[in-house]
Parts: structure tokens; sequence; C-alpha cells
């Protein structure tokens, strides 16, 4: 890219980077046109924090929702130590959004309005019922006081649990990032199947197996629907989705996919037996979900970065269905009435 | 049919003004006449107090900024090609210009002053989560900076790339000594001179422009002069003229700020069909309470219907 600067000297008199005075520039070798090879979106400014709540988030959501079921079929150990897992990582969540914003003692700005065309608004607004109730429940269980109001929030945090889980990758999906737009279809669910799987893993890691049936389960039908729906993101993204091929996002890519797979057989296979073995697996699974949220992440940079994803995706859509946001000479204006 | 795919017509959130409602106004920037000075960088950056970002040798052309962001509300992007200026078949000698309109060099140097489209459907405003980001009374888009919290959202949910974040050591209204942060880590765009249009004067871009490259005024009028313009510059045989943005059917309903161009827009770095993503966020929350809904029941189900083994 010419973003990177040459000196004068070793340009021996020629321009440098794509420049060529033989053609047009923005033409010379490359098979698109782009303005110096410069992206036409802006790269989030999003940091570390934000993959991470995707995981927690997802963590917290999906373990309510455990507690829950596990709740009702008589299953306490596992009721109780998924609800822990779950308030923990509610705990955590906030504070991850918290440190990413660049004015973070504004933070409480995101609740000053309601705004359903806003997934981060509302968001915000299903992270505070979520931590709200599900830290209630853990707090009221610790101390062993006030069961039916530790069964509202218990039930409180089971329904929020599951929008939790999810709303993660609409949020990314309402970009402007073709990898993410166009995954939009896929996003919500192939977070919340990250979100079961990493619920299961983690309640695999700190109840005993003869109570984790439930969580066995949830990681490995997650890691499994997961799987699958990646594989028809990717089908559908066609070349758009070659980022999740290329670069950091290629390699969490991978990472996830075999850890996930890793941990899950394990899981299946020694899981009930073994305690030692339930532990490393559920700690694979975790390890896979979390690559697989940072690859899903590093994969938007990726693809805002290159201009061709974006004018190849654009023009792709206008050789099927025309466009409105050039008017050529003869085109018949719109009618100047339908304007401001 | 969603309150997001409603008629094109209007700005969202233009309508609730009410009295205190204004004709919308924006910029139609006619690239034929750019002459590249930057002028309207300068005085951009002069009249918004906008710090400065460091300077590069980019070796492109003459553009050393590169692109629209946090500290760059105008940009002047300067592409340089082997293409004729007039298609072939014009009589040059009846218009009175010379062979070519390149003084025989075979290039022609196109240059375009960028800016915020302030677009009729903004995708920034509609996933600003704290309300920061707002439509004026004037049509305009604008970023109030005593609300923005530095979340990032609209950053990436613009089609164009405006919007960005400032890293730059705050100038006014710094964050509190506690954090132990310096930099401003709010977002910052063009304001379309909100506070001079509340003071009853064009922008500072327009004002400042030698060429009537940018024209400032009600959106309306503009987009009269610029199919005038438009027919003119065909009839004389300009190669590629276009206007980008012009009309309001098109994915973001129309810019507030729209262009007359000389080649296909990504040339300029510009998206060939930018829609405001928003238009499938229905779908999206359909998508959402579906996989919501199958997480709770799949958990529900995988932890009933087994043993507790």
């Amino acid at each position: 890219m010419s973003e990177r600067l040459q000196p004068l000297s070793s340009l021996d008199g020629k321009p440098p980077g794509t420049t060529s005075w033989d053609g047009s520039i923005t033409e010379a070798g490359t098979e698109m046109r782009s303005y110096y090879g410069r992206p036409i979106i802006k790269e989030p400014t999003w940091t570390w924090e934000i993959p991470t709540y995707f995981f927690t988030g997802g963590l917290a959501g999906a373990s309510a929702v455990l507690s829950s079921a596990a709740r009702v079929t008589g299953n306490d150990t596992l009721a109780r130590r998924a609800l822990y897992v779950g308030a923990v990582a509610d705990l955590v969540s906030p504070l991850l959004l918290i440190s990413d914003l660049g004015r973070p003692e504004r933070f409480h700005h995101m609740l000053r309005v309601v705004k359903v065309t806003s997934p981060m608004n509302l968001g915000s607004w299903v992270l505070l019922v979520s931590g709200g109730a599900s830290t209630t429940a853990a707090a009221l269980q610790l101390l062993g006081k006030w069961k039916p109001l530790r069964i509202a929030a218990s039930a409180l945090a089971a329904l929020a649990g599951p929008p939790l889980a999810t709303y993660t990758g609409v949020l990314i999906a309402d970009t402007a990032v073709p990898v993410w737009h166009e995954g939009r279809h896929e996003l919500p669910w192939i977070f919340g199947a990250s979100a079961v799987a990493s619920a299961g893993a983690a309640a695999s890691i700190v109840v005993p197996p003869e109570n984790a049936g439930p969580a066995r389960r949830i990681a490995v039908a997650g890691v499994l629907a997961e799987g699958a729906l990646m594989q028809a993101m990717e089908l559908r993204l066609g070349k758009v989705g070659e980022v999740y091929h290329e670069g950091e996002a290629g390699k969490l890519s991978r990472a996830a996919k075999g850890l996930a797979v890793a941990g899950a057989a394990l899981l299946a296979r020694r899981g009930r037996k073994s305690r030692t073995s339930a532990v490393l697996a559920g700690a694979l699974v975790c390890a896979g979900e979390l690559c697989l949220r940072w690859s899903v992440f590093k994969a938007g940079f990726q693809s805002a970065r290159d201009p061709k994803y974006v004018v190849e995706s654009q023009r792709e859509r206008i050789a099927q269905d025309g466009t409105k946001a050039t008017t050529r000479p003869g085109d018949s204006p719109a009618s100047p009435s339908r304007g401001a | 049919m969603s309150v997001l795919e409603q008629a094109a017509a209007h700005p969202d959130g233009w309508e609730t003004y009410g009295d205190e409602q204004k004709e919308r106004v924006g910029f139609f920037t006619d690239t034929s006449v750019c002459i590249g000075c930057k002028a309207c960088e300068v005085a951009c950056k002069d009249w918004n107090l906008i710090p400065e970002d460091g300077r590069v040798w980019t070796g492109e052309s003459y553009d050393h900024t590169s692109q629209l962001g946090a500290n760059t509300w105008r940009h002047v992007a300067f592409v340089e090609q082997r293409k004729p200026l007039l298609t072939k078949g014009t009589d040059r000698a009846e218009l009175g210009v010379d062979a070519g309109g390149d003084g025989g060099t075979g290039l022609r140097w196109l240059m375009e002053s960028d800016v915020c489209k302030h677009c009729t459907h903004a995708a920034c405003l509609d996933v600003c989560p704290t309300g920061s980001l707002f439509r004026t009374e004037f049509g305009t888009v604008v970023v109030q900076q005593d609300i923005c919290n530095g979340c990032g959202y609209c950053v990436p949910a613009c089609p164009f790339g405006v919007l960005d974040k400032r890293h730059l050591e705050a100038t006014t209204d710094p964050p509190p000594a506690f954090l132990g942060r310096k930099e401003d880590g709010r977002v910052w765009k063009c304001t379309l001179c909100y506070d001079r249009l509340k003071g009853g004067h064009e922008p500072a871009c327009a004002k400042a422009c030698p060429t009537k490259s940018i024209q400032f005024g009600p959106l309306e009028e503009l987009r009269e002069r610029a199919d005038a313009r438009l027919a003119k510059l065909d009839a004389e045989g300009w190669n590629g003229a276009r206007l980008y943005g012009r009309d309001p059917d098109d994915g973001v309903g129309g810019f507030g700020a729209f262009f007359l161009l000389l080649d296909e827009p990504e040339v300029y770095g510009l998206p060939p069909d930018p829609v405001v993503t928003t238009r499938d966020l229905p779908e999206m929350w359909g998508n959402m309470l579906a996989a919501a809904g199958t997480l709770l029941a799949g958990v529900a189900a995988l932890t009933l219907l087994g043993g507790r083994r």
C-alpha cells in the first residue's frame, strides 16, 4: 500500500508506490480502481476489550439460562455454580466496555436514551438488566436469603440472557464493514452458539462430572452448531469472506476450530468419567470460543482496511440492481420535489 | 413498512423541529472547477479550531492529508490520469477549448474536495447509542461534543469513512485527571459549520472557495443547479461527468452534500453504491430474536431432556 512512505532519494526520479505516469495512477498495478489503495471506510476504533466482552457477555447470557434450567430439574449444584459463573461474567462485562470508551467517565450517557436503531444502546439496557438480575440472584444465593426474590432475579436473568448473548452479532452486522454486514443473517446465531458452548464448557470446569451432564451436552452442541453456522456464513459471503482465511483473522479462525473441536471431543469422550479431563476440555472449548470472537473481530478490521471488499461487493450489487448513487447525463433526474 | 423503510423524502428527525425547522441546506461540490488550492481545508481547520495532526509527505500527487477523519473535515483528493479531459467527437475549437484540454500533456488532473455527506438517512446518527449525533433544524448531522463518550460505533457504521476518534490531546473539555488519560477520545466530523449557520453565515469552506467549486445553499436549489451544470458539461463533451449523491432514491436517501465527479466514485476513494446499514436492521433484529429464542429453547431442552450425568 502506498501509505508506507519512501525516501525521496530511493525514487530515482520516478513517482512512488502505485503512481505511474503511463496511465491512470489509480489503475496502475491493481485490478480495481481505488484512491491510492486507501480504505474507503474506517476501521473500528475498538480495542481488545470488545472481543473479550463478546465472550464474557455470551458466557453470562447462556450461563443464566443454563442455571435456571438446571434449577428446574433439581440439579442445584449446577444451578448454583452456573449462576456464579454468569454473575462474574456479568460483572466483568461492563468494566470491559467502559474501559474501551474514549471517555469512560461518560459511560452513563449510554442510558440517557432508548433507541431501537442503535444495537449498542439496546445492548447496554439488556446488559444492565441481565447484570443487575444475575448479580442480585448470585448474592442472594451466597447469603441464602429471600428465596422468592432470588428465583425472580434468576428468571429475569434467564430471560435477558439470550438477547445478551446474541445482540452483539447484530451490533457488528449493523455497520458498513462488508464481512460483518454481509454476515448479518448468521452472526447472531454464531454468537449465540458460541455463547452456549462457552457456558457449557465453563460449567464443566467448575461442576463435578456427576452433576455436569447438561453442561457437557450444551458445550458439544454449541461447538457443532457454531461450526456449521460458520461454514454457512462463509458460503454466503463468497469472496468477501476470504478474510477468514487470511492474516490474523485466519490464524484465529483456525485456532478457534482446533481448540473448540478438540475440547468438545475430549468432553464427550472422557468428561463424564474424569474431572481432570473435564476441566482440560472445558478450558480448551473456552479458549476456542474466545478465539472465535477474536477472529470475527479481526476479520472486520481486515475487511474495512482493503477497499476492494467495499468496491467489489457494491459493484456486484450495482451489476444486479443498478445504482441511484450516480446520475449520468441523460439519466432522468429524480423529480426535484422529492428531495428536501 | 418500518420506520426505517419509509420514503426517502426527508431526513430522519428533521421534521420534529416544528416551527423551528429551517430549510434543508447542503453543499454541491463541483469538482470540474476545483483547482486544488486547499483553501477549504485551511478555512475549515481554522474556523473549527481543529488541531494539527502531523505532516507527512505521501507522494500521492499534491495530497498530504490523505483522508477525512477526526482532524480533517475537508479533504482535497488529487488524481492524475492519462485520460482525455474531453471525449472524442467534440468540436473543441468551436467551444474555445484547447486540444484535449490538457495543454498537450495527455494528462488530466482531477481534484475533489471531500466532506461529510450529511446523509438523508445517516447510519452514524442511527447507531449512536447516546444521542450525541443529532439532526439539526437545517437537516444536517452534528456530533454534540458534551455528550459523545467515544464508543466509536459511528466510525465503522459510516459508509464513507467520514468519522473518526480523536487521539490527540484534548484542547477543550479534557477528561478528568483521575483517569490518567490525556487524549480527547471523542468522535469528530464536519458540522456543516452549525455555529455559522445559526448566525446566518455560509460554512467556512464554501466562503473560502475561490472558484465556487464548493457551493452552499438550500439543497433543492443546489440540485437544480447541479442538473443544469451536468447538462452543460455533457454538451461540452467532458469525459465522465456525473453527479454523485444527488438522487434522493439512492442507498442513503440522497446526500446533503453531493458532488459532480469526472470519473467513477471509487477513483476518488468514494463508495460506488453506499447504503445506510440500518436499512437492514429490522431484518437483523428478526434474526437475533430467532437466534435468542432458539438458544433459550435449545439449552432448556438439552438440560431437561437428559440425565444429570
